[in-house]
């Protein structure tokens, strides 16, 4: 089913709120990079509505069963598109947060190594899951909770994300799986 | 009995107590960790519990949520939403990337240390401040600090669970801020 044109002006009104109420702080975390702060959109209920309505416009009948939410920005976005979908708010954590039984998923920094965790139990196999962060980049992280639910056998149906670093190229570093943005920035 | 009893809701208080669960020796041996995960992948229960916070401030013009990372960015927003009002997080040294204002806080070991954006809170606002626990009051102080020195007034702070003998409540009747809790733990480790 197309949009009418009616349908995307409103869309595009909606995107247009939400992009400039995302701010742009120079030189953080270290010199040279241009930091997306998404809590200046947080300050606008209505862009913060928004961008949730958004997300769950495009997922409400799409049989999500879980939406899986990283560390420590996805857990902003992802527990309310949960809530008006039905679904299960799973988190995906830094090491040593969650206090049961977990598995883990190392992956790569620009400098080392990181880990996720998340619970056992808390996926079951053929659950259809959205991964839900605040931005993509490289898609490390992404790459990384994709392959964490997917040990669990569920099946994630996209990543979605209010922002991409289009330079990045991090959708190609995903397989085959889709990731849908709000705003794309370069 | 926990405020949330009050007005008709205890089945739901009920069933979301019942999805709770105690992890023993976590983080330490000897200790006994309530963990909300498991509220949350029960979508009624994760509903009601938002709801009830929702029924109880939608008419108490709060124009701000402050949610302490990183279990009250789990409610926090979905309330924040529902009544119309701003989300603030309130972090972790280091992780906001504005201009931020900082306060330390005593923990059992040491201190820890809460930050807020500059400008996030305006002077004269109505704030909630929500996290999904409280046991000894100290992170709802650091919290209630930084709205305060920003010139906004905390109405109330808001918590699933409170974790009884820790003294929290009277930490934040010395503060002078009232505390409301949906459900008050009994520590009886789950099979």
């Amino acid at each position: 089913m197309s949009a009418t044109n009616s349908d995307q002006s409103v869309t595009d009104d909606r995107v247009a709120r939400i992009a400039s109420s995302i701010r742009v702080i120079p030189d953080f975390p270290k010199p040279g990079i241009m930091f997306q702060d998404i809590t200046t959109m947080l300050l606008d209920p209505v862009a913060f509505k928004d961008t949730i309505d958004l997300f769950v416009e495009r997922y409400r009948e799409k049989d999500i069963s879980v939406v899986a939410g990283v560390e420590a920005r996805g857990f902003i976005f992802g527990p309310p598109i949960a809530l008006a979908l039905g679904a299960k708010f799973v988190p995906i954590r830094k090491p040593n947060k969650l206090p049961g039984a977990v598995i883990s998923e190392e992956y790569s920094l620009e400098y080392g190594t990181d880990k996720m965790e998340m619970h056992v139990g808390a996926v079951q196999t053929g659950e259809r899951v959205l991964i839900i962060d605040d931005l993509i980049a490289t898609g490390g992280t992404l790459a990384a909770a994709i392959k964490l639910l997917e040990r669990v056998g569920a099946n994630v149906v996209e990543c979605a994300c209010v922002i991409e670093l289009a330079d990045l190229k991090g959708r190609d570093h995903l397989g085959d799986k889709p990731v849908f943005v709000l705003v794309s920035s370069t | 009995m926990s405020d949330g009893e009050n007005n008709g809701s205890a089945d739901r208080i009920k069933a979301i107590k019942s999805t709770l669960r105690v992890v023993p020796d976590f983080p330490k041996p000897g200790m006994l960790f309530l963990d909300i995960t498991t509220l949350l992948l029960d979508p009624k229960a994760f509903k009601d519990t938002i709801d009830l916070f929702v029924e109880r401030y939608k008419q108490k013009d709060i124009s701000v949520v402050a949610g302490i990372e990183a279990r009250g960015f789990m409610f926090g927003p979905a309330i924040a939403l529902a009544i119309g009002a701003k989300f603030v997080p309130l972090r972790k040294p280091k992780k906001l990337p504005g201009e931020v204002i900082s306060e330390k806080y005593v923990l059992e070991y040491g201190t820890d240390c809460l930050e807020m954006h500059v400008g996030a809170v305006e002077r004269g606002e109505r704030a909630l401040v929500v996290d999904d626990l409280v046991a000894t009051g100290g992170t709802l102080c650091a919290a209630m600090n930084l709205l305060e020195r920003a010139g906004a007034m905390v109405v109330e702070c808001a918590c699933v669970v409170e974790v009884p003998d820790l003294k929290g409540r009277e930490r934040l009747r010395l503060h002078g801020t009232p505390l409301y809790v949906l459900i008050e733990s009994q520590f009886e480790p789950t099979s």
